[in-house]
């Protein structure tokens, strides 16, 4: 309860007062749909006491004596960040919401978890590092889309639950049940009329209050630190941590297109189509899922708000010190295999037989896995799909896992190139 | 034109200039919209076979006095100044390029160890350094990072280049230790003139991976 003692500026109370009192309002609307619609006596008393809560902390913050977190917590949480524990936290995540999907699409645990994320922002939006990086106009984007993604996944997913449940009652998926046809007229066209109002005004609103993040004239010798490619590519900006240009500017996107674009072809599940659902589409929801959230959305994340100057890694509460140095020494596989393994410089050495563990790996990795899996545990994909559409799958799936297993290799071996040829630009 | 002599020609003749003209405007507006298919239709000749010369006099005037004509002649006059004022950019009056070669000021101005940006603007570090046979030697970095090309920052306490963008690393010799550079950066040719000054010159460069390190021109001795 040292309030003071970090001095909370009145307008970080101020707005944090605000805060909170959305919070409050947003529980006691849940509570009075409890009462009204659902008339569920528990829950009314529940939300209407977490409302009350945050209705307190509103008042707290706007009356200036609001709390700010501790040092040991966040030093805590500093130090237990790194791109190791956030991407094994991301994916853990994933898969327990994927698991444990009847659970999280209750919409009252949904409610809960937005909730205590809430809650939680609002006390880390106490320190300024935080709330500096989080309130950049650059930024506010990534926070809308960390829960726009999170709702919308979440609305998916509870839709599939129930038609699942439907589906193994031997009822029609939900979709089946509305018509068929809408009416453009007044349907689509209001719709459309009011979409397009709404957000001209929102974004009217947006760029009145969040200034256009212009910076100082362009040099190539004052460059900012860090420097960070638009939101959108900033997947691709962590990308290029691990690949070479090459790679992670042309043939890793490349592999992305033509994917997204086979996706159709390959697919030979014929159930699962124009209704939500999870059991009839297991594999295919889950491949998506890990490639978009995990490797697109959680990297974009990352980039934003966890990357400082020099491209180094930054825990939420840390400030953005230009002058953290973190060890990062990077060492070929061929001079693992030939320093490290055979006592040999690699420096004299003609690039083809240096590299030669190099490419034999990756020539085993995208040449022998695919029939290795194709006799072994995706036996039945092979045999549905036939040979062609069954590699075109393996390989996507192998370039898409290209990225976690440089990541990996890179985290726990300091591996740099798996194949270095810098005499012909060609690095893996 | 004071002589006539086919009677017939003047239908042919008219669309063949419609579709020179057309095919004209076409190749000139290229680049933009195509303009609308035109189909000229053949206009009746006034006939008047006793006298075959004012009759055809009058047709290539009514063609070209007719307003349809004067659009698509302005129309592709202006497409073609267009386009020729596009061509006209790729030859600007002022090349804004710097010179590629600059001095650096007197040799014994350097310090070793020391990296100063002075000549950043300019794309390169001049610095005095032991070398890896442990010569002194004084060279000039490219500021250009070999991963994608942002521009590093020296950083002094840490005793290296840090690239802003995905945090490569390299140490004063220009040498990669950290992140994703593929390569050391790179040397430019540097020499000293009579009077002593160093001048760095731009337009050649020296890659240690290609063993051009060992190369004279890219550095001198101390
Ligand atoms: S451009 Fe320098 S690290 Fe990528």
């Amino acid at each position: 309860m040292d309030s003071h003692a970090h001095g909370l500026s009145s307008s970080v109370q101020n707005g944090l007062g605000g805060f909170y009192l959305v919070c409050a309002l947003m529980n006691f609307g849940f509570a009075a749909y409890f009462h009204f619609q659902a008339k569920n006596r528990t829950q009314v008393a529940i939300w209407g006491a977490v409302g009350a809560l945050f209705a307190l902390m509103s008042v707290a913050y706007f009356g200036h004596f609001g709390w700010s977190l501790s040092h040991g917590i966040k030093d805590f949480v500093d130090r237990i960040m790194n791109p190791v524990s956030y991407f094994a936290i991301s994916i853990l995540a994933l898969a327990a919401v994927l698991y444990f999907r009847r659970f999280f699409t209750n919409p009252i645990v949904a409610w809960s978890v937005l909730m205590i994320t809430l809650f939680c922002s609002g006390f880390a939006m106490t320190d300024p590092n935080f709330t500096a990086i989080i309130t950049k106009p650059d930024n506010v984007p990534i926070v809308i889309l960390i829960f726009s993604v999170g709702y919308f996944t979440w609305l998916a997913l509870r839709l599939a639950v129930i038609n699942d449940d439907r589906i193994a009652r031997g009822e029609p998926p939900m979709e089946k049940l509305e018509e068929d046809k809408v009416l453009t007229w007044p349907d689509l066209v209001y719709t459309e009329l009011i979409c397009m109002v709404v957000f001209t005004f929102a974004l009217v609103v947006w760029a009145y209050f969040l200034k256009a993040p212009l910076e100082q004239p362009a040099s190539s010798a004052k460059i900012p630190n860090p420097s960070k490619a638009p939101w959108y590519f900033l997947g691709l900006q962590e990308m290029l941590v691990y690949f070479d240009p090459w790679m992670a500017g042309v043939v890793l996107p490349t592999f992305i297109i033509i994917g997204l674009i086979a996706l159709p072809y390959i697919d030979f599940n014929t159930k699962g189509n124009g209704y939500y659902c999870f059991n009839e589409r297991k594999f295919a929801i889950t491949t998506f899922l890990l490639g978009f959230i995990i490797l697109w959305v959680v990297l974009i994340v990352l980039g934003t708000f966890l990357r400082g100057p020099n491209w180094n890694f930054f825990g939420l509460f840390e400030p953005w010190d230009p002058h953290k140095s973190l060890p990062l020494n990077n060492v070929n596989l061929s001079d693992y295999f030939w320093l490290y393994g055979f006592g040999k410089s690699v420096g004299s050495m003609h690039w083809l037989i240096r590299e030669l563990p190099g490419i034999l790996l990756v020539l085993g990795y995208l040449l022998l896995l695919p029939p290795i899996l194709a006799k072994t545990i995706l036996r039945d994909y092979f045999i549905k799909m036939g040979f062609i559409r069954f590699f075109l799958l393996v390989t996507l799936i192998q370039f898409m896992a290209l990225l976690p297993i440089k990541m990996v290799l890179r985290w726990t071996i300091n591996l740099k190139y798996i194949v270095f040829i810098p005499e012909a630009f060609f690095n893996i | 034109m004071s002589d006539p002599t086919a009677p017939s020609p003047s239908a042919s003749a008219e669309t063949t200039t419609a579709v020179a003209a057309t095919s004209a405007v076409a190749a000139a507006a290229a680049p933009a919209v195509a303009p609308p298919k035109v189909v000229v239709p053949p206009k009746p000749t006034p006939a008047k076979p006793a006298d075959k010369g004012p009759s055809r006099r009058f047709f290539l005037l009514s063609w070209f006095g007719s307003w349809f004509a004067v659009a698509w002649v302005a129309f592709s006059a202006s497409m073609l100044a267009m386009v020729l004022g596009t061509v006209r950019f790729l030859f600007p009056n002022v090349l804004s390029e710097p010179p590629t070669s600059f001095r650096a000021g007197e040799a014994t101005g350097y310090e070793e160890n020391k990296v100063d940006d002075k000549f950043k603007e300019q794309g390169a570090w001049v610095i005095r350094a032991k070398d890896e046979r442990n010569r002194d030697i004084i060279y000039a970095l490219s500021t250009i990072c070999t991963h994608l090309g942002c521009t590093p920052n020296w950083l002094e306490s840490e005793k290296k280049f840090k690239c802003p963008c995905h945090g490569s690393g390299f140490k004063i010799s220009g040498i990669n230790f950290e992140g994703p550079a593929p390569r050391p950066l790179e040397r430019y040719a540097i020499k000293k003139n009579d009077d002593g000054t160093l001048v760095i010159d731009k337009s050649r460069k020296f890659q240690k991976e290609l063993g051009q390190w060992d190369d004279a021109d890219s550095y001198i001795l101390v």
